[in-house]
């Protein structure tokens, strides 16, 4: 017999990060009793991260700019892979949620006639960034924890969900464990609304925080969920790189939005090279017109180091591996330039970038005004996850839920900058009204006890396994160089195939990993339960890979380098097999509507 | 390709020395860095027990140029004490998680870098703040600090009034809010303060980092609400006698009792302890 405590909600909500906490709030709102879990402390969550802004079409700044513009700028960012009806609904509603967040408290920067301030940002036609200097995310972040702590929101922190509970094919719960006490919890709800971001973890150089480790692609997969657009990882182009401790840490793209500019070791704006064409009649013909734009020039067209971030990242790529590379294996990210146009550049670059300017001088010994940045690309962001219903979120599996990073659709096979949080706020509103409606609806569904039994089992083996010489650690280390070396920024078929082989002996290694100490407070313990989730990911995004026989957005391909129009019919799904086995099919596109296509045609 | 050429004093990791496959130049030239940098030995002395009993426990591992107290703590979980407690996030000084006791001095584990902490043949002493109860290692019980935000009156904005339906703000009067919202919540400004550390009155005071989210909400352009009974009151304001520690130990450099707590305080004079004040206060209410 296994002992837990439980707990009942009508709407589970599962991660506490933009999206999450902005369920929870309009969950709160509908009426329902809502339970939020967090992996951490509520407001630590990796929304925190998050540096350049919410990206909307207030036309605050450039009076030209409208969700149409947004919207064609997402699709084509996403390579016309994205849900366009999320796509359609992310444009339209952003900035309603970025106004929403200021009546909540939110003060973002003020352009001179008091409204809020826009900046500009890779991809977008428009400056479309509303921003709080480089730390926006921490700015939202707060902004919902201190709204929804006054909601009667029944928060539970420092709590991971282990497995999600259904009930004739419907969810019904969840079930998991406090990490101070490591006494297990069973939640039971009516309504889980997945918000746990993303997977950053399965890969060595990151800018995520241990907490992402694809818990809810996981857990919703293992759920019967199917998954979508697993292939699409986006690495980030700039993530400090020097010294070897800080590999992996973000430089905020607002960096670029002020005039920053990428230079190699010769010196050469090298992004000039190699400019896509679909992009070609957006994108500046010479660095005075670039520098034009970012001062806010309407006539003039943006840098190329303001293209989209997997053409930006692999760009990067190209110059280390051709011998043109930084002292420390990156290239050049440089702001202090701006010296040479601005007065008081100092100034300007510590007001506009403060985190940028501490960060590097506190571990880097870099003064960012005076000296170019050493940076490279870092695993950042995918693309893929749980494939949900456009207006409402809801997954596959009825009652089942997913917002934010954790959920695909909106992006398609690449991400813009500052969609993340609007992404948020939007899909996490839309989840959380939704999840309600579903609970109101339909009531509560059975727990099976052998579910529970079973789950907290599981969880408990690794004590039991004494005399094991496997560790959890160990296990991550070299998933973690696995799928950085095979299926990182540039893939090939062959070595895809040697990942899977490598994942399958480590799902083998990780059945055995034994753990030591007691259940209160461990992270031995809690890496080793974080490594089902890893390999699941991790097979996931590589099984999607090697399918996809081309390249488009964030999926790159040396053995299939070019986009092929075929592949735009359709996205991959991912879903477990009956014999537990995972499967990849095709799913068609849906046609568009006339309306949205002649949106597309228009901002061509 | 010349970043991948090896260094030349320090022993080379694994993932260096391993062939570089056809699609990571990047990650090859990246691994490649690890073997260029300087390494040394280095001694520590962690606090490990669970629930106020413990001690100061030594290990010694291996150090790069640039690391961080937290890399140093990760680096002893995985190779020698797995179960090692710690609470951590981004590891970029920007969530407020890693906050501990380095050397005595209360700081972000993430922003502390060991070529800071000198002499280098000292141990580097971490152990977890001292004004919260204790769960485990590293790890302190911070939940009071969650219960006391809902007490404090939320955010009430005045009706829109811009022809848009939202508000103006100038950036003038929103610079000085934005200082205060660059707080982490890292708590370490709680756990300096001796009104908590040493005389425990967490029923009758807020802290500085809840004076600085009070004084976030009372200095808000948009914002209607009086907080000003509360803070004397419920509060307790006025136990703050201005040490400054918590300024001293801020990750964000916010100037809290300068410019947080000073300014509050002398609103609560205004309103309650201002002879002349009062008689305008209730000449101006008679008028209305």
């Amino acid at each position: 017999m296994i002992d837990y405590q439980t707990v009942s909600h009508d709407v589970l909500v599962v991660g506490a990060g933009g999206a999450g906490l902005r369920a929870a709030i309009e969950a709160a709102a509908g009426g329902a009793s809502v339970g939020l879990v967090c992996k951490s402390l509520l407001g630590k969550a990796h929304t925190v991260m998050a540096e350049g802004g919410i990206a909307a079409a207030l036309a605050n700044v450039d009076d030209r700019d409208s969700w149409r513009v947004h919207f064609a700028d997402t699709m084509r960012g996403g390579q016309y892979v994205n849900n366009w009806r999320m796509a359609e609904l992310h444009a339209r509603e952003a900035p309603d949620r970025v106004r929403e967040l200021e009546a909540w408290g939110a003060l973002f920067d003020r352009t001179t006639d008091g409204r809020i301030l826009q900046r500009n940002f890779g991809g977008h036609r428009y400056p479309r960034l509303a921003h709080v200097g480089d730390r926006t995310g921490l700015e939202m972040i707060r902004t919902l924890q201190d709204h929804g702590v006054h909601q009667g929101i029944d928060v539970h922190m420092e709590c991971t969900v282990l497995t999600l509970l259904t009930d004739g094919g419907r969810v019904s719960g969840a079930f998991g464990y406090d990490r101070e006490r490591g006494r297990f919890r069973l939640f039971r709800a009516k309504a889980v609304v997945l918000a746990t971001g993303g997977i950053g973890r399965a890969y060595k150089i990151t800018s995520n925080s241990w907490e992402y480790t694809g818990d809810g692609h996981s857990l919703a997969y293992h759920a019967g969920a199917a998954l979508q657009d697993m292939e699409f990882v986006q690495f980030h182009p700039t993530g400090m790189i020097w010294p070897p401790s800080v590999r992996g840490i973000l430089v905020t793209e607002g960096v670029r939005g002020e005039g920053g500019v990428l230079r190699n070791s010769e010196g050469r704006r090298f992004m000039f090279d190699d400019v896509p064409e679909n992009y070609s009649a957006q994108t500046a013909s010479d660095e005075e017109e670039g520098w034009r734009y970012t001062q806010g020039d309407k006539s003039a067209r943006r840098p190329p180091e303001l293209l989209t971030r997997d053409h930006v990242a692999r760009c990067i790529v190209r110059e280390v591996r051709e011998g043109r590379g930084s002292p420390h294996g990156g290239v050049f990210l440089d702001i202090s330039w701006i010296k040479e146009k601005l007065p008081n550049a100092a100034d300007h670059i510590r007001r506009k970038l403060p985190s940028m300017y501490h960060q590097f001088m506190q571990l880097a010994g870099i003064d960012i005004t005076k000296e170019p940045m050493e940076i490279g690309p870092t695993t950042h962001y995918v693309m893929g996850g749980v494939r949900v219903d456009g207006d409402t979120q809801m997954s596959t599996v009825p009652g089942l839920f997913a917002a934010g990073e954790c959920a695909a659709g909106l992006h398609g096979a690449n991400r813009l900058g500052g969609n993340s949080l609007s992404d948020l706020v939007v899909f996490g509103k839309r989840a959380g009204e939704h999840a309600v409606r579903f609970a109101a609806s339909n009531g509560a569904a059975g727990v099976d006890e052998a579910q529970v039994e079973a789950a907290a089992r599981t969880a408990l083996e690794p004590f039991s396994r004494a005399g094991s010489a496997e560790q959890p650690y160990e296990v991550q280390d070299t998933l973690q160089e696995c799928m950085q070396d095979l299926v990182g920024i540039v893939r090939t078929g062959r070595e895809m195939e040697e990942a899977l082989g490598c994942i399958g002996t480590l799902t083998g290694r990780a059945a055995r990993v034994f753990v030591r100490g007691n259940r209160e407070y461990n992270p031995g313990w809690h890496t080793a339960l974080d490594l089902g989730h890893l390999l699941t990911v991790s097979e996931a995004i590589t099984r999607s890979a090697l399918e996809r026989r081309e390249s488009r957005g964030g999926h790159f391909r040396e053995d299939y380098p070019d986009r092929d129009p075929s592949f735009a019919a359709f996205n991959f799904v991912v879903r477990k097999g009956d014999g537990g086995e995972m499967r990849v099919e095709r799913a068609p596109i849906p046609p568009m509507p006339d309306e949205l296509k002649a949106v597309i045609e228009e901002m061509k | 390709m010349a970043a991948t050429t090896p260094g030349t004093t320090s022993p080379a990791p694994a993932a260096a020395a391993a062939a570089p496959h056809a699609g990571d130049a990047y990650t090859a030239a990246q691994a490649a860095q690890d073997a260029r940098a300087t390494h040394a030995r280095r001694r520590f002395r962690i606090w490990r027990g669970a629930d106020g009993a413990g001690q100061l426990t030594d290990y010694t591992t291996d150090t790069v140029e640039g690391m961080v107290v937290l890399d140093a703590v990760h680096q002893i979980q995985a190779e020698q004490a797995n179960d090692l407690a710690v609470r951590w996030n981004c590891k970029a000084g920007k969530c407020g998680s890693c906050s501990a006791e380095i050397n005595g001095k209360p700081q972000l584990m993430c922003m502390t870098r060991l070529d800071q902490l000198l002499p280098a043949d000292e141990p580097v002493t971490v152990e977890p703040m001292r004004a919260f109860p204790h769960v485990r290692d590293l790890v302190t019980d911070v939940s009071w600090n969650f219960r006391v935000k809902p007490r404090i009156a939320k955010f009430t904005p005045r009706p829109p009034d811009a022809p848009d339906g939202t508000w103006r703000m100038s950036q003038a009067d929103v610079d000085r809010v934005q200082e205060f919202r660059k707080c982490i919540e890292c708590f370490l400004c709680q756990d300096v303060c001796h009104v908590l550390r040493d005389h425990h009155l967490h029923e009758e005071f807020v802290g500085p980092r809840y004076l600085v989210h009070v004084a976030a909400l009372e200095m808000h352009p948009l914002d209607t609400a009086d907080r000003v009974p509360e803070l004397r009151q419920a509060h307790g304001v006025g136990y703050c006698n201005i040490t400054k520690c918590c300024t001293a130990v801020c990750p964000e450099g916010i100037k809290i009792t300068d410019n947080a707590i000073i300014p509050l305080k002398e609103r609560v004079v205004d309103e309650f302890f201002d002879p002349i004040g009062k008689l305008v206060k209730i000449f101006s209410r008679r008028r209305k």
